[in-house]
């Protein structure tokens, strides 16, 4: 591939991305389970502010994707560059400190913790504090602390939760779960965040508070969006550019309005609820 | 009592843990000194302090990390026997007590601190039950190694030998560590007050710890692993820092618990405390500080207590566990534990997985 072009042809890349290198390219990547072919030939090009949506049927490999990409799957075959780095050999939490963070579809909170400890935990990485500061409060114990839990409080204002700080994360209605588990991704500083169904078990009008935040998130924090979802008025909604996965394989690519005509996305997915709206 | 509630959570532990320790402490000593406890009480003193430390630094492995331990009383001996070994080394040279007992302290538990690294580095990578079953066969190989370990001190410094005091080639010299006899001739220089320092320290390590972002990090990876590595967390490292912290801590209440007696052989330091360890923290509380120490005092006096009972003793213990571990898990008596404790002890008896499920999402 020729460097100095780091779009491919058919890119979806919103054009005020066009003059900065991507935020995550994948290269034919695809990962095996025994004989069972969970991802296969998956390549995309992120913008560094894009909002893209990763869509298709259950089962299709939307989550094992977001799992290749943080690495808690090793590819079989392919590669991922993160901010123009390979991910490959990296652990977990490498490659959250490389920039990438995601959020999980069945909610994985540290439920027993306070709200405001979820988010101190995401912000980790960024309190300068060494152990021993940490077993004797001596030194910068005060000032790190007192640093990242105004950051953490101000996460929470972002997402108007700054009143539910010290309530205890498990406690929480489901909506707010999901709100803080974005706030516990974006205190670990990410280039890009990955959500996993965002709006799953949301009424409409959390769904529609929560394509607001999703497009804060974006201009507020400049970074991009990849996520997962079934809702297909919010994906449409917010989407720049949206990949659609059938089993395992990627079946078409392109912006709300192409996907929505796109015969081959209308056979297996949107076709398939037509069909059952048609019998109903 | 308002005020009091609103102080942040760990904080609030914190002050009653302390309080408790020095309370205990303000009125025994003084009856103590004064002769008014009765001489098998008095004797029990240092090993109710040490124990604490013992159950206490556990929690942070069982409580905190969410790791099962079975070879707690393998660190306990590290520290007791290499402790037992410096105060022996020292004795000529710093003739001030305290000094030396301090410093015995210091590198019992560095030398178990130094064990803990070297087993936890390759078993806390791996997932599942791996560190239950190596601690557990490791405290069986200390005990062993112990019993075959012959350490004399001459002029010239310390000998040591796996095969008897002969081979120690000493001229003149003192017995330290004689096999299976273990350690004789201690100089008992421990005491009550060493031992309630060393809980208040062991307090203000593990306190501190769990309210940063080092025990933080802990606590993400006990109930969460997937989640805690999502955010950057460094899952090793912070399972080592934990791990590492709760050996140091019970290699220092083994020299005190060492230095308490005259002679002291490495069968003591078997499964059975290991187990008896545990028992102390799952009944007071995985992660309930305040709870341990009041369930080690409980649960360490209560064979005492029971002696009358003579033949049935260890049988009404056994009983009295199964119901007091039946009670502290039924959710009513748990409310009522709850309310009128004003939730100082909100916290016990609350059941932490030991293991996060691994699923994909
Ligand atoms: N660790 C694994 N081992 C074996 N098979 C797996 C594993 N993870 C995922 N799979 C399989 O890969 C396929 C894709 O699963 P995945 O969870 O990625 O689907 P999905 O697109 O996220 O579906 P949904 O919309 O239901 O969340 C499924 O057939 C699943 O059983
Ligand atoms: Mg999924």
């Amino acid at each position: 591939m020729d460097k100095m072009v780091p779009y491919p042809s058919n890119s979806i890349v919103p054009e005020r991305d066009l003059d900065k290198k991507p935020i995550l390219e994948t290269h034919h990547l695809g990962v095996d389970f025994g004989g069972l072919t969970a991802v296969d030939d998956f390549s995309i090009t992120v913008g560094r502010t894009e909002i893209s949506g990763l869509i298709g049927p259950n089962g299709a490999g939307k989550t094992t994707v977001f799992n290749l990409l943080t690495n808690v799957y090793q590819p079989t075959r392919g590669d991922i560059m993160l901010d123009g780095m390979t991910t490959a050999r990296k652990t977990c939490f490498q490659v959250n400190k490389m920039g990438i963070a995601r959020t999980f579809q069945n909610i994985r909170l540290f439920s027993n913790m306070s709200v405001l400890d979820n988010v101190k935990i995401g912000l980790h990485n960024s309190i300068n504090q060494n152990l021993f500061s940490a077993m004797t409060h001596l030194f910068n114990y005060g000032k790190s602390e007192k640093a990242a839990r105004d950051e953490a409080m101000s996460l929470l204002e972002f997402f108007d939760m700054q009143d539910v700080a010290d309530s205890e994360a498990g406690s929480l209605p489901y909506g707010a779960q999901r709100r803080l588990e974005i706030a516990r991704a974006l205190a670990t500083h990410p280039k890009i965040i990955l959500l996993d169904e965002p709006a799953a078990g949301m009424n409409p009008s959390e769904t529609s508070e929560l394509m607001e935040n999703i497009r804060r998130i974006r201009d507020n924090f400049g970074i991009a969006v990849l996520l997962i979802e079934h809702d297909m008025k919010l994906v449409m909604n917010i989407c720049e550019g949206i990949c659609v996965l059938d089993h395992g394989k990627v079946i078409a690519k392109g912006s709300p309005d192409e996907i929505k005509s796109n015969p081959k996305v209308i056979e297996a997915y949107l076709g398939k609820k037509k069909e059952g709206d048609a019998n109903a | 009592m308002r005020k009091f509630k609103s102080i942040n959570k760990f904080t609030r532990t914190g002050i009653i843990s302390y309080l408790l320790v020095i309370l205990g402490f303000a009125i025994i000593f003084p009856l103590q000194q004064l002769g008014l406890i009765n001489h098998s009480l008095s004797g029990q003193l240092v090993p109710i302090c040490t124990y604490i430390v013992m159950a206490l630094s556990l929690n942070l492995t069982v409580g905190f990390l969410g790791e099962l331990s079975l070879g707690h009383a393998g660190f306990v001996s590290v520290g007791a026997f290499s402790g037992v070994i410096a105060a022996a080394g020292l004795q000529d040279k710093i003739a001030f007590e305290p000094l030396r007992l301090l410093i015995a302290v210091i590198i019992g538990g560095i030398c178990a601190g130094i064990v803990g690294l070297i087993i936890g580095v390759p078993v806390l990578r791996l997932r599942g039950d791996y560190l239950a079953i190596v601690t557990l066969a490791f405290g069986e190989i200390i005990k062993n190694i112990i019993n075959c370990l012959y350490v004399g001190v001459d002029k010239s410094g310390l000998h040591i030998s796996m095969n008897d005091v002969k081979s120690l080639g000493m001229e003149n010299g003192k017995i330290i560590l004689n096999g299976p006899q273990g350690a004789v001739g201690i100089d008992q220089i421990s005491s009550f007050t060493a031992g309630v320092i060393l809980i208040l320290f062991a307090l203000f390590i593990i306190l501190n710890l769990v309210n940063s972002k080092s025990g933080r990090a802990v606590m993400a990876i006990r109930d969460n692993r997937i989640a805690a590595e999502s955010v950057g967390i460094n899952i090793s490292k912070y399972k080592l820092i934990a791990f590492i912290t709760s050996s140091v801590l019970a290699g220092m209440a083994g020299v005190v618990y060492a230095m308490n007696y005259s002679t002291i052989v490495a069968k003591k330091f078997d499964f059975n405390t290991s187990i008896l360890i545990l028992v102390f923290v799952v009944l007071g509380g995985m992660g309930n500080i305040v709870g341990t120490i009041i369930a080690t005092v409980v649960l360490y006096m209560l064979p005492e207590l029971l002696r009358e009972f003579s033949d049935f003793r260890m049988l009404i213990y056994a009983v009295i566990l199964i119901v007091v571990m039946l009670l502290t898990n039924n959710e009513k008596v748990k409310l009522i534990l709850s309310n009128t404790t004003g939730k100082l002890l909100s916290k016990s008896g609350k059941i932490i997985k030991w293991k996060g499920s691994a699923d994909n999402g």
